[in-house]
């Protein structure tokens, strides 16, 4: 099952991270995950929110881009190695991965890997047909 | 519809004969009446008799801004205070204003070419006409108005700036032409967007825009956003204010009136007089004010001449559209730049908003240029790559352009600064 993460645009320039942590912090917007790719000249947000449509309203009202695009949450065992199976399916399949990032939850004794692959659903039906543990959007907003 | 039809569609003949008639009077006017004309005119020998042919104007000498601000503030009237019944300024953002003195005649000839220009725009008695120029010290505002009353026409004097009125007063009253700076309607157009206001609530059906400079790009996305026809008016305080020349719905280039307004293009280095079809400097002459006559006046505006008749029927010389400013144009590497053309590359972006700013800076004793973007929806995604894709994509427009390779920078929305004049598109930081 696929999984909203909302992306901002962050100009490179002092306080806008925190700018927008603020405002969702205002609106009691509790942060599932969190990754920032940053370039010399700008950086961008990703966040898997439990409303993201929400999410991005609030952000947009204080003039930030927001894009809400799919991704796919898949629990992995918190060990050794535990990523490389997943990988391994995604390289087997020929899927190419753009970026990923992870949290580990301690009461499952997993992680949480965040992916965006090129192909989204291909990259979907590589993972459940191989038996990962895609997570739904529920699970991971719970945890 | 032609507003005069004897004066716009003179034939080339007539309006020589008539320009030279004209052009002798407001000389010898200018200068027994014009200290400055007296002391110019002696230097370079030159009598008001020496003007034969319409080609004597050359002997002439050029009336800069500084000529008009030394002469601050009356110095350039030619008639007694007392029959001068209004004044204007330019706004003195670069300097001591330059004032610019109007007798009763003068005002006449204003509205008679503004009548001209909103009748050009489609304007008659029927139309409400949303004057969104500032009222004041300002030209615009006046102008406009004294056109728009001319012509029977309903003037809505609501001027510049508080834009939740104007939207307010444009829906409600169902304003048919709205005047303001091409800026401006852009922004107006985002605001409607904004609040969910389409094209079709509102009844504009065309904008008479000017008080700065725009492109063919910008023109196609005012139109396609506000839903009405864009068209280019010109005009200096110094000259006389709006009304100096404007398009008609052929919409490819502005016909000057010349009866009243005679046109030479320069070149702006040699200051050599230019053929028709030739890139120079705009210099006008006014044929007929009274109360401040201004005798080759260098505009410092860049467009071309071209004479004959329009499919409109009209056969006043026609302008391009400005270019650029020969004194705002910037150098950068050695290289012409002129912030329309930045613009123009912009606009070949889809769904992407002309605010930009250009910053110039001088690092490592090599300019570089910085061109500064606003983020959209359209530009952002989550991927890095495509993100300097976008910009890349952006650069290499503005590379084809002006053949310079520029940094591009995504700032966020709404950071750059909006004007409800004229926007300042240019920060340059060198030390020259």
């Amino acid at each position: 099952m696929k999984l909203k993460q909302i992306s901002i645009f962050l100009e490179n320039r002092k306080g806008r991270l925190w700018k927008a942590l603020h405002i969702l912090g205002q609106a009691k917007i509790n942060i599932r995950a969190l990754s920032i790719a940053d370039t010399s000249e700008f950086g961008i947000l990703r966040m898997i929110v439990p409303d993201p449509e929400n999410a991005k309203k609030i952000l947009e009202e204080s003039n930030f881009v927001v894009k809400i695009n799919d991704v796919i949450a898949v629990g992995v065992p918190d060990e050794p190695g535990g990523l490389d199976g997943i990988l391994g399916v995604l390289n087997e399949a020929d899927i190419n991965v753009e970026y990923l990032y992870a949290f580990a939850e301690k009461q499952m004794e997993k992680a949480i890997v965040v992916l965006r692959t090129e192909d989204i659903d291909a990259g979907l039906k590589a993972l459940e047909g191989a038996g990962v543990t895609v997570l739904s959007p529920e699970e991971v907003y719970s945890l | 519809m032609i507003w005069n039809k004897e004066a716009e569609c003179m034939s080339a003949e007539e309006k020589e004969d008539l320009q030279l008639k004209r052009l002798q009077e407001v000389v010898k006017r200018a200068y027994e009446n014009v200290d400055y004309y007296k002391k110019r005119f002696d230097e370079v020998k030159v009598l008001p008799e020496d003007i034969k042919t319409l080609d004597d104007i050359k002997k002439l000498p050029f009336t800069t801004k500084t000529d008009l601000r030394d002469a601050y503030p009356f110095g350039m009237f030619a008639v007694p205070s007392d029959d001068i019944i209004e004044v204007h300024t330019t706004s003195g953002t670069t300097g001591k204003p330059t004032v610019s003195g109007y007798t009763q005649k003068d005002i006449n000839i204003w509205s008679e070419v503004m009548a001209r220009s909103l009748t050009m725009a489609g304007g008659g008695k029927k139309d409400l006409i949303q004057n969104c120029y500032g009222y004041g010290l300002f030209t615009g505002g006046m102008g406009v108005h004294y056109g728009a009353q001319k012509i029977g026409a309903t003037v809505i004097p609501i001027s510049a700036g508080n834009t939740q009125r104007q939207i307010e007063i444009m829906e409600d009253f169902g304003s048919t032409i709205i005047t303001c700076t091409p800026s401006y309607a852009l922004y107006l157009a985002e605001v409607l967007q904004k609040q969910g206001i389409t094209s079709e609530k509102i009844n504009l059906k065309a904008g008479v825009f000017g008080a700065e400079m725009w492109t063919e790009e910008m023109r196609e996305e005012i139109e396609k956003r506000l839903n009405l026809s864009a068209l280019n008016i010109y005009g200096l305080t110094e000259i006389i204010g709006p009304g100096v020349a404007q398009e008609c719905l052929e919409k490819n280039g502005l016909h000057i009136f010349d009866d009243h307004f005679y046109p030479e293009i320069v070149d702006p280095k040699t200051l050599k007089r230019l053929p028709d079809g030739e890139q120079g400097e705009l210099v006008l002459t006014t044929l007929t004010r009274e109360g401040m006559p201004v005798i080759r006046f260098r505009t410092r505006d860049i467009t071309v001449l071209r004479k004959g008749r329009c499919d409109c029927g009209r056969t006043l010389v026609k302008m391009d559209r400005i270019t650029g400013r020969s004194d705002d144009m910037l150098k950068v590497r050695g290289v012409i730049v002129f912030p329309s053309q930045i613009e123009r590359a912009l606009l070949k972006i889809e769904g992407l908003d002309p605010h930009y700013q250009i910053i110039v800076t001088r690092p490592h004793q090599l300019d570089e240029l910085e061109v500064q973007v606003e983020a959209s929806d359209i530009l952002f995604s989550d991927e890095v790559k495509h993100v300097e894709e976008v910009k890349n994509n952006i650069e290499d427009y503005i590379q084809a352009e002006i053949g310079l390779r520029v940094n591009v920078s995504l700032v966020e929305p709404q950071s750059l600064p909006r004007s409800e004049g004229k926007a300042v598109r240019v920060i340059d930081k060198r030390k020259l």
